[in-house]
């Protein structure tokens, strides 16, 4: 119990003097998991209104498959993505693997069919009048698909949110993808699975309550978009 | 040229017609009220004159231009018009985005935006809401803004989805006030549906009856109300006395037509032996005591069945061979001190018989 409070006040001093190793390790966990976030969204805004607005055959089959791979562990996009982008794989001349760029893949692999999912679902939740009143108003159907989006704006802000908490929070992939190299592609998760196989627990610690911070940041975010 | 023109417009949903060979033409700054009971179809003509949806067959002219096959003619023709409908909804933004948005998807610069929407807004007398979010306002002051929104575009026609429907009496008169006021001084073609007929005579220079999918008849309000062509229009419009008959015999225009044994006098120009229904407003009914028939050529003695009174009028049904349905004045019922089982006399005025072939 000793040990565990001297961590914590070692944790807190890593934290309140900025120690230089925890903000590097911050700074790229975020930069990986918002990068991943954003080009997530960016595929799958247009990707879900398609889906959305458009009838074709095995669009219910579509919408399942999507649904299923929310829950697809980490580890096993960890390990599609190693076999097409390792050496010996298809897309191996690219040279990716053990650097940000393939975290950022994987990440948008992993993350992208919950805010599909999610983006599908908040269009879906708007009034299918709102897109004739927008046309009736004059609006091209690309206007009046942007206006359904902004009706649908905080449900879809809240999909991103989740999908960015799923990319911050995992921990299977990054290790897989990223192999975990000390200032370069080393990110919390990572970190705190290396430091506290090593005993390093303060480092843990430290990066764990910034992790925990992070999440009930989202959470908060999360909590009052959906109360809107 | 008229500004729209439908031309055997169809529309299926299923296996169920919906609209059959809709053929219409409405003229720049004319007002046409489409009337019909509920599920007629007038909700869907609507639709597809608004191009939100296509018909299964039939070609729609706006403008002289078929705009069924084009998307980029729909959306020309689309600007041109507006369409407010039975429920209409608001954006999630204020009163003043809402009407803002149609004139901001036509590119138009932000000051002109800014004078047309408040003066779209003084319109309909919603400038106090302006900065209201529109989702919060009343079904009165939402259908305000949705006219206020339809019209800051100056289309040259628009669409009045049952403009009134489940509104309360003072909602109506205001959403009224607006129509007649857009009517009077603003040049432009309004198609309107309702079920509220006296509405529709109020609103309409012509009108358009639609029952079951079919466009029955069209004209102006007294065509519709006093001389309508079918049984089922006769109906609709509240004629009560619709009675089966043969021509007996031809004078000219004046024809003698035997309903159930009794012969009713009638301006007709069929022909002996044509078997025809005559249509009698229950209004254009006397009562009296005695038989004074005055310039009216039919006088029955009859026995009145029933009385109900509704408010200041009494509606009287009674027996004179065949039934009849007259309104009077709750006065009028008084003087001819009536009541069930009593002798009366029923006369009408052969002009007040309307005769149409029955197939």
């Amino acid at each position: 119990m000793n040990d565990f409070t001297q961590g914590f006040v070692k944790a807190l001093e890593l934290l309140v003097t900025l120690d230089p190793e925890v903000m590097e390790i911050t700074g790229r966990t975020l930069a990986i998991a918002l990068s991943s976030c954003v080009i997530s969204t960016i595929l799958c805004l247009p990707l879900g209104s398609l889906i959305h607005f458009k009838q074709f055959f095995g669009k219910r089959a579509l919408l399942n498959v999507i649904q299923t791979f929310y829950s697809i562990p980490t580890v096993v996009v960890g390990l599609v993505v190693f076999i097409f982008f390792s050496r010996i794989g298809p897309l191996g001349v690219f040279n990716l693997m053990f650097t940000p760029t393939i975290m950022v893949i994987g990440q948008v692999i992993l993350i992208s069919p919950i805010v599909l999912g999610l983006v599908i679902a908040a269009l879906s939740g708007v009034d299918k009048g709102i897109f004739e009143t927008a046309l009736s108003l004059g609006a091209s159907h690309v206007r009046a698909t942007f206006q359904v989006m902004s009706e649908a704006r905080y449900a879809i802000l809240s999909a991103v949110i989740m999908g960015f908490g799923r990319a911050i929070s995992e921990v299977g992939l990054a290790l897989m993808v990223g192999g975990n190299i000390r200032g370069f592609t080393r990110v919390i998760t990572t970190a705190i699975s290396l430091e506290t196989s090593k005993g390093d627990v303060e480092l843990s610690m430290a990066l764990g309550i910034i992790l925990i911070f992070i999440a009930l940041l989202v959470n908060i975010v999360f909590n009052r978009l959906q109360q809107r | 040229m008229a500004l729209i023109e439908t031309v055997n417009i169809s529309q299926k949903y299923d296996d169920r017609e919906v609209l059959k060979n809709i053929n219409l033409k409405i003229d720049k700054a004319e007002v046409f009220t489409l009337i019909g009971p509920t599920g007629a179809g007038k909700t869907t003509l609507i639709r597809i004159l608004d191009l939100l949806e296509s018909p299964c067959s039939g070609r729609f002219l706006f403008d002289g231009v078929d705009v069924i096959s084009s998307r980029a003619n729909q959306l020309e023709a689309r600007r041109r018009m507006s369409y407010v409908q039975q429920r209409p909804l608001v954006f999630a933004m204020d009163v003043f985005d809402n009407v803002a948005c149609g004139l901001r998807w036509r590119h138009m610069k932000s000051t002109a935006t800014k004078r047309k929407t408040e003066e779209a807004l003084e319109l309909v007398g919603m400038t106090a809401y302006i900065n209201r979010n529109a989702r919060t306002l009343s079904g009165g002051e939402t259908q305000r803004v949705a006219i206020a929104r339809a019209l800051v575009t100056e289309p040259e026609v628009l669409f009045l989805d049952e403009p009134t429907a489940n509104m309360d009496p003072i909602s109506t008169a205001k959403i009224e006030e607006v129509l007649a006021h857009i009517i009077n001084e603003q040049r432009i073609a309004i198609i309107m549906t309702t079920h509220n007929m006296s509405q529709g005579q109020r609103m309409a220079s012509k009108l358009g009856v639609l029952i079951n999918g079919e466009l029955l008849q069209t004209g102006s309000v007294n065509d519709i109300f006093n001389v309508p062509t079918s049984r089922e229009v006769a109906e609709f419009v509240g004629i009560e006395n619709i009675l089966q008959g043969e021509v007996a015999e031809a004078d000219n225009e004046l024809a003698s037509i035997r309903v159930d044994g009794e012969t009713v006098r009638a301006i007709s120009n069929y022909a002996v032996g044509g078997k025809v229904y005559l249509l009698i407003r229950p209004e254009t009914i006397v009562f009296s005591l005695s038989h004074e028939a005055g310039s009216a050529r039919n006088v029955f003695k009859c026995k009145v069945n029933q009385i109900n009174t509704i408010g200041s009028v009494v509606r009287i049904e009674v027996e004179c061979g065949f039934n009849l349905l007259g309104v009077i004045t709750t006065e009028a019922a008084r003087d001819l001190n009536i009541s069930i089982g009593k002798e009366i006399y029923a006369s009408f005025k052969a002009t007040a018989v309307h005769v149409i072939p029955r197939w």
